[in-house]
């Protein structure tokens, strides 16, 4: 991907696009602060509005994209973008899982709107929150809510040296370890989804005593079903093993599949809101 | 004065740190930190952990407040010695380009201070030897290893209390020092008060800076009698009867389906595995900078990218590579060096997030294999 088709490109174009999503993913390109003269000097940022109004047409050699589709403007606008974008990269849990937005999928957005909306006729939106890839065909995602900088620093720079990029997809766990970590969910009984969780972040939630709540997404081979059992088997309410899958990255094959099942186990034991 | 064992005082651990400091090394040492036991650097005695204890079993680690003041009343510590002499993340090289030139400019990497381990357990010296042997004892040593491990100095302990999950007496090991250590300490309590035995002449050299005597009749009775009781207090057991043999039969085993539903793949007891050695190698560059370095990294046979070749991964179900892993553990290490990869220090089943248990595990291997293997079932 990275060697192949940047190869004619001295310094690539860059551009940024937004879809449905909060800015902190392409905040943290401009975050890159002792870094960002060494990115402008890499890359050529052609299409950044959120950091100038400055715009060079396209095509571009690499397209991040924020965000996920949530309107029926935003599918024509997507397949837009891959027209015109040697390389796709999705930024973060919105863009590549389709976000908290996706707590949508699980419910009714007809009521969703007509509750928060005065004048609900105005707002064109789409039943379901769905993920670039549902859309187009992706070259990378970066996980995360937000992103890692490190991560998106590690793309950049293997773009630039035609080289693949080191993302790893193994458990946050193995971060925890290498840093010295003391595990949070067997030394203190923390609930924590870093062993189905993909690394990335450096294990950071754990590093503060926290429970990794997930905002990386499924690691490449998430055994969510034996982490709930024994979630529940020490304490935990099937209701609350369903909410721990439904955040950033809810709609994530892996993370829906595991909320779907607990979600089963609350309405078939008639307790809670199984919503 | 080191003909036989000797006694010192509660005071002079302390003596001892700064004994061991003052002849340059880094002492690492048990300490709580976030709620565990970890070895790490200490600066003095009042790191230690005085008074403190430990639960543990399948999944589950707690500290406890212990009814004395002994200081090394807990079982092994959360880390062992693998971190320090076997890093997480290592520079192997760093290189410079210039041009269309390229040039290594490093391959040593920042110096280590020595370190003299305190509080090391007998478990941790067996696994020890494994690394020397796998890691310094073969045709390409690692040289980083065999310099810092050149330099270390190790004041083991008698394993007093040892933990839930425990179980070295099953591994040809025991709570009392055997082999490998410059000084071995066990602690006494009413009155307060360690036995030294020496290992090596740097060992006397730092004992002789100690106030000691020799130890008595009654002191080396209670050494007996501590060790006798932590024998009998092993939390698990493992019959390694035909463990070779069983582990090889049992490659089609219902077992791993089993152990393959509830394995999270999350590489925690690989990396809390203090023999196991596994790494993968990663080159490292920055943006816009012209320097590369090639870093060495724990890997672990949990990942399915571990398995990775030409054409996917060789083992991308979960039972495999729980397989794979115990099977090199307790039956192809066998082949592999002579001895067994597992020293029962528990701490693969301690911190596995689920809990599983390579001693159930490998009970659940002898009842479900054919009767005519691994010996008596």
């Amino acid at each position: 991907m990275f060697d192949e088709s940047l190869k004619s490109s001295a310094r690539p174009k860059l551009a940024v696009w937004k879809f449905a999503s909060c800015d902190g993913c392409q905040l943290s390109l401009l975050n890159c602060e002792e870094e960002l003269l060494t990115v402008a000097g890499a890359v050529s940022i052609a299409y950044f509005p959120e950091a100038t109004r400055g715009v060079v047409e396209g095509p571009y050699d690499v397209s991040l994209v924020e965000g996920s589709v949530t309107t029926p403007e935003e599918i024509e606008r997507i397949a837009q973008i891959r027209e015109m974008s040697r390389v796709v990269v999705t930024l973060g849990a919105c863009a590549t899982s389709g976000g908290i937005q996706a707590l949508r999928n699980f419910a009714d957005v007809a009521e969703f709107r007509s509750v928060v909306y005065a004048h609900p006729e105005y707002l064109s939106t789409l039943a379901r929150s769905t993920p670039i890839s549902a859309h187009i065909s992706v070259d990378l995602e970066l996980r995360g809510c937000p992103i890692d900088k490190g991560q998106l620093l590690e793309v950049l720079g293997a773009l630039v040296e035609h080289r693949r990029p080191r993302i790893p997809s193994y458990s946050v766990c193995a971060e925890c370890k290498r840093r010295g970590t003391v595990c949070v969910a067997v030394a203190h009984g923390t609930p924590c989804l870093g062993p189905v969780t993909q690394a990335g972040c450096g294990a950071l939630c754990p590093a503060y005593e926290r429970g990794c709540y997930g905002c990386f997404g499924p690691q490449n081979t998430p055994n969510t079903a034996s982490l709930s059992d024994h979630l529940v088997a020490t304490g935990m309410s099937p209701e609350m093993a369903m909410r721990v899958y439904r955040t950033f990255n809810a709609a994530s094959e892996p993370f829906r599949r595991e909320s779907e099942r607990q979600e089963r186990a609350v309405v078939a034991s008639g307790k809670g809101n199984a919503r | 004065m080191t003909d036989g064992p000797r006694i010192i005082g509660r005071d002079q651990l302390a003596r001892l740190v700064e004994v061991l400091t003052a002849r340059g090394y880094a002492v690492v040492a048990p300490t709580v930190r976030a709620g565990a036991v970890v070895l790490d650097e200490v600066v003095g005695a009042d790191d230690l952990p005085w008074g403190v204890g430990d639960v543990q079993d399948a999944g589950t680690y707690r500290l406890r407040e212990r009814d004395d003041e002994a200081v090394f009343g807990q079982a092994a510590a959360v880390r062992a010695v693998k971190p320090v002499l076997f890093p997480a993340d290592e520079l192997i090289w760093r290189g410079h380009r210039s041009g269309t030139d390229f040039a290594v400019t490093d391959r040593e990497g920042s110096p280590q201070r020595p370190v003299a381990f305190l509080g090391v357990r007998d478990c941790d010296l067996r696994a020890l030897a494994r690394h020397d042997e796998v890691l310094a004892g073969r045709a390409f040593a690692d040289t980083r290893y065999q310099r810092r491990r050149a330099g270390t100095f190790l004041a083991a302990v008698t394993c007093a209390e040892p933990g839930g999950t425990c179980f070295c007496t099953s591994m040809g090991g025991g709570p009392h020092p055997e082999n490998g250590y410059d000084l071995a300490l066990t602690e006494l309590l009413d009155p307060h008060r360690f036995v030294v035995e020496v290992g090596s002449d740097t060992g006397a050299d730092v004992l002789a800076e100690l106030d000691s005597e020799p130890a008595g009749a009654q002191d080396l009775a209670a050494v007996h009698d501590v060790v006798a009781h932590a024998t009998e207090s092993m939390g698990r057991s493992m019959d390694t009867e035909g463990l070779r043999d069983l582990l090889y039969a049992s490659a089609e085993s219902p077992v791993w389906d089993e152990v393959g539903n509830r394995c999270l793949t999350c590489m925690n007891c690989t990396m809390v595995c203090p023999t196991c050695f596994c790494t993968t190698v990663e080159d490292v560059s920055a943006l816009g900078s012209a320097d590369a370095e090639r870093r060495r990294v724990w890997d672990s046979c949990f990942s399915e990218e571990f398995a990775h070749i030409h054409g996917g991964s060789l083992r991308t179900e979960v039972r495999s590579r729980y397989r794979q892993w115990i099977t090199h553990k307790l039956a192809a290490w066998q082949d592999q060096f002579g001895s067994l990869g597992c020293v029962g220090c528990g701490r693969c089943i301690t911190w596995c997030p689920v809990g599983i248990d390579i001693t159930a595990e490998a009970a659940k291997l002898r009842a479900a294999a054919p009767l005519t293997v691994g010996g008596a079932r």
